[in-house]
């Protein structure tokens, strides 16, 4: 009975290995995905028995700060509440991670330094966390909340040399606190105005006539047009087979490029956008950076396209044969968000360069040593020098004696342009523009849903506001 | 040379050393103080190590001198890993060590000489049959299977030691009838059949095997106890197309029944496809193996550290039953792909050691019986950790010595005392040069 009792033993040794295999797969083959499955907040949970960095304003208001819990576990505490929500996100075992917390994640707990020794891995112990300083201002933020009253929207500033982005506002906000029970959270979840939502990069809107900066800069940069040349502006014209009209259907005969903007002229774009073709309007969206997820420092599942979108929200292929004159005034089927309409600002207020928004500014380890600084990333030249101080002068036009004129005052010098998008249950009200015109500082987006005023007179307002209160006027 | 003895006691030594790292490393980990208490845990154990063994030098003098320290190698591994995730469990896992000691000499003593087995073969058998019915009747569901008994406050799982009774039985049976099915097997279709008047008892265990899949709802038990049997079955007969019949009749009855019966499908949808988020989110549903999954690959080749998993969070629990199922999760997310694979080792070098036994036993039911107790042994590593790792479908046996469980630690150490006395026997034997 032997020899059947050592096959016994070989099939077990031949069963152990396939134990010895699968462990293998989970623990090394297969570790790394298995690592990053969402269903896994093992890693967001184990994280929890480490400190992790603070998250400051760029002047050290503290925006998140790591608390030490009974159980010896650490707790993240938001001390502003719902103010930073959207750009911050929050950081819970039970929740899982969002915003900044989670795409720099790594440096907060202090994973990316690994100088760790075998003895450390044995016990378990990473690196050391970090701090981080945000571009974020308090004072902005805070003003720029408050003149949304509610309304839902967003306020999104960026400085057009650097790409920091200093404000970063999407009504309705959230307590982040509020999402640790299970209960608060589906109240959020459930809820109707979608406070979760950020508004500013993950949530796409109808741009309306802001998009006529897009168009202007396309026909002046691919020589189509100068300032001065002139365009046909008559009301009402056939584009693709439907009558196109102006607001409140002003005849303006021929315009200049420049007037058309400043009155914001759709019948002059629409035939713009018709001689420009698909293939130019294309090339500068691209250029402005639609048709890519915004490239600012924010998780990539939470940031949209902006571009053509069908029915469903699905994202267009490039020639999908758009109606040129209705995508030339921001009509078709074009949805982008604040934080692309803020580009668009402010790239012709930085000569024309795109650059990439920051949040993040620098990282400080537990002594205060920098150890890591977010340099500015330029993205592309948009368009030449030139193309560029012609439209900043197109746009100071707009609000010295266009539609932007509510955000005319004082010593502001603003340059911008207004839109409004007709959508079910209201208007899409725009506006985006940049101050000072001379030495541009900040750019701004603001939006508002579904309201009854228009670009003009409730979105120029905030913008003015905002920008006031951050040149310190 | 030592004597086998004395080899046990060094085997010992390995013992003492793990238990110590092991506190030390759960204590540095919890930045706790060691405390008197913790202390008294440690040494506590290793005083049980050692009576066991003064009592194996005074009774089985000649038993295989690496069995008790492997046992106690693994039961050593358990206890640390159980007092990291609880110190309490822990304390009762001492006490049920205790209890199973001194059940292990009382095994010693009454057994004796095997003849008492095998002349009670179908009382032994009626016994286990009625130990499975026990929890079906008495009603203790755990993990959506029928394992548990309750008495009062006390509760067991008779699985644990109807795996014994039914090794017994079938080892007495076929070293009976063993012969018969070899000289009278008929061939058809050029396959051998066993003589139809011993087919009965053959399909009654299937039959058994087929009952506790649905009615029991136990897998891993049903796949342990057919195994088990197959294994005997060939070694008893060297006919290998007994054990194909055996194993297709066993395959195809669970294919049967997993597209039948609900509760057998839903398991093997969730061994299938852990990660979906439908089955993860479902009550009952992968929600285990998937931590379990998650709490390996955390561990990586190194693993993260002992005493470092993250068992719960503001009182929520991460890896589901840790201390019994998971175990072996945690000890991979803590010792890493290289403990583990130490782990497997230690359980091989045990199987190892009772095939070995089984090889040198003289006689046909000390053989059967030290093959079916070392099957059984191996085939609960295997269901459990292939649970775990999904190489298999996950059913809730204990990792034996290692998960916390008073059942499962008794009916092991019954096992070990099982054969040690075939192992004194034979090499007793072997060294007088006495003849059966």
């Amino acid at each position: 009975m032997n020899k059947p009792i050592r096959r016994v033993f070989y099939v077990v040794i031949a069963l152990f290995t396939l134990l010895a295999i699968y462990t293998a797969r989970w623990t090394v083959f297969e570790a790394q995905s298995l690592n990053q499955n969402a269903l896994n907040r093992l890693p967001a949970q184990k994280q929890q028995k480490q400190p992790r960095g603070a998250i400051y304003t760029a002047s050290g208001s503290a925006l998140a700060r790591s608390r030490r819990s009974a159980d010896g576990t650490f707790v993240r505490t938001y001390p502003l509440g719902s103010l930073f929500a959207h750009p911050v996100g929050y950081s819970y075992a039970v929740r899982g991670q969002n915003g900044l917390e989670k795409y720099y994640n790594d440096r907060l707990t202090g994973e990316v330094e690994s100088f760790t020794s075998i003895l450390d891995s044995l016990l378990g112990r990473g690196g050391e966390e970090q701090s981080m300083v945000t571009n974020l201002d308090r004072g902005a933020q805070s003003q720029a909340t408050n003149l949304m009253a509610g309304r839902s929207g967003a306020v999104v500033v960026i400085e057009p040399s650097t790409g920091r982005v200093p404000v970063y506002v999407s009504v309705p906000g959230y307590d982040p606190a509020a999402l640790r029970t299970d209960a608060g959270a589906n109240d959020l979840f459930n809820n109707r105005r979608s406070p979760l939502v950020d508004r500013v990069s993950d949530a796409t809107y109808p741009p309306g006539s802001t998009f006529k900066v897009v168009t202007a800069t396309a026909a002046l940069d691919s020589g189509l047009l100068t300032p001065e040349g002139s365009v046909d502006g008559s009301s009402p014209q056939t584009f693709s087979g439907q009558p196109l009209a102006n607001f409140g259907g002003t005849n303006y005969g021929r315009v200049t490029l420049s007037d058309a903007l400043q009155n914001s002229v759709n019948t002059a774009f629409g035939n713009i956008g018709v001689d420009l073709g698909e293939d130019t309007m294309l090339d500068y969206m691209e250029r402005y950076g639609f048709y890519k997820p915004p490239p600012i420092d924010l998780p990539a599942g939470g940031l949209l396209s902006s571009g053509l979108r069908d029915a469903q929200g699905d994202l267009l292929a490039a020639d999908s044969g758009a109606d040129l004159a209705r995508l030339a005034i921001g009509q078709e089927r074009l949805a982008v968000t604040p934080i692309q309409m803020a580009t668009v600002a402010a790239t012709v207020a930085n000569d024309g360069i795109r650059m990439e928004p920051r949040l993040a500014r620098l990282f400080r380890d537990r002594l205060g040593r920098v150890k890591k600084r977010i340099d500015p990333e330029r993205a592309e030249r948009v368009m030449t020098r030139k193309t560029a101080a012609e439209l900043n002068e197109m746009m100071r036009r707009v609000v010295e004696g266009g539609t932007g004129q509510a955000a005319n005052v004082g010593n502001l010098r603003m340059a911008g342009k207004t839109g409004t998008a007709e959508v079910p249950g209201g208007n899409q009200a725009w506006f985006i523009g940049f101050a000072p015109y001379d030495d541009p500082q900040y750019a701004i987006a603001v939006t508002i849903e579904k309201t009854d005023g228009f670009g003009g007179t409730v979105a120029a307002p905030i913008a003015r506001d905002v920008l006031q209160e951050l040149l310190g006027q | 040379m030592l004597s086998a003895r004395n080899r046990e006691l060094f085997g010992l030594l390995p013992v003492a050393l793990t238990v110590a790292a092991g506190f030390a490393a759960v204590l540095i980990a919890a930045e706790a103080e060691v405390n008197d208490l913790t202390l008294t845990y440690g040494l506590a154990f290793l005083v049980l190590c050692l009576l066991g063994h003064i009592f194996i030098r005074l009774r089985l003098p000649n038993a295989d001198p690496y069995i008790f320290p492997l046992t106690a190698l693994l039961a050593g591994i358990g206890i640390v890993t159980v007092y990291r995730i609880d110190p309490e469990l822990a304390r009762e896992q001492a006490q049920w060590f205790v209890l199973a000691l001194v059940v292990f000499a009382a095994t010693v003593v009454v057994v004796r000489d095997l003849s008492v087995l095998e002349r009670y073969r179908y009382t032994i058998a009626a016994g286990a049959f009625v130990l499975l019915l026990l929890p079906r009747l008495t009603g203790g569901i755990v993990n959506g299977a029928y394992l548990q008994v309750n008495l009062g406050p006390l509760s067991f799982q008779p699985t644990e030691l109807a795996k014994l009774a039914v090794v017994v039985f079938v080892a007495a049976y076929l070293a009976e009838t063993r012969e018969i099915l070899v000289t009278q097997e008929r061939r058809f279709l050029g396959v051998s059949f066993p003589p139809p008047g011993y087919f009965g008892p053959m399909i009654a265990i299937w039959a058994v095997a087929m009952v506790m899949l649905v009615f029991i709802r136990d897998l891993g038990s049903a796949v342990m106890f057919f195994g088990g049997f197959l294994a005997l079955l060939y070694v008893a007969t060297g006919r290998l197309s007994y054990v194909v019949l055996g194993l297709g009749m066993f395959v195809l009855g669970f294919a049967f029944f997993s597209e039948t019966v609900g509760h057998v499908q839903s398991r093997v949808d969730i061994w299938q496809h852990p990660l979906d988020p439908a089955l993860y989110d479902m009550a009952g549903g992968s929600y285990q193996i998937a931590q379990g999954m998650f709490t390996m690959s955390d561990g990586g080749v190194l693993g993260s550290g002992f005493g470092q998993s993250l068992l719960s969070v503001g009182g929520t629990q991460i890896l589901p039953a840790a201390q019994t199922d998971s175990i072996y999760a945690l000890f991979t997310g803590e010792t890493g792909l290289v403990g583990a694979i130490g782990l497997l080792l230690i359980y091989l070098l045990f199987i190892q050691r009772g095939m070995k036994t089984a090889i040198i036993a003289r006689d046909a039911f000390s053989k059967l019986l030290a093959v079916g107790l070392t099957a059984v042994f191996a085939l609960q590593v295997f269901v459990i950790v292939g649970g775990v790792t999904t190489v298999i479908p996950l059913t809730g046996v204990t990792l034996p010595f290692v998960s916390y469980g008073g059942s499962s630690v008794v009916a092991n150490f019954i096992l070990v005392a099982l054969l040690l006395i075939i192992s004194n026997k034979a090499r007793s034997e072997e060294m007088t040069g006495g003849v059966v």
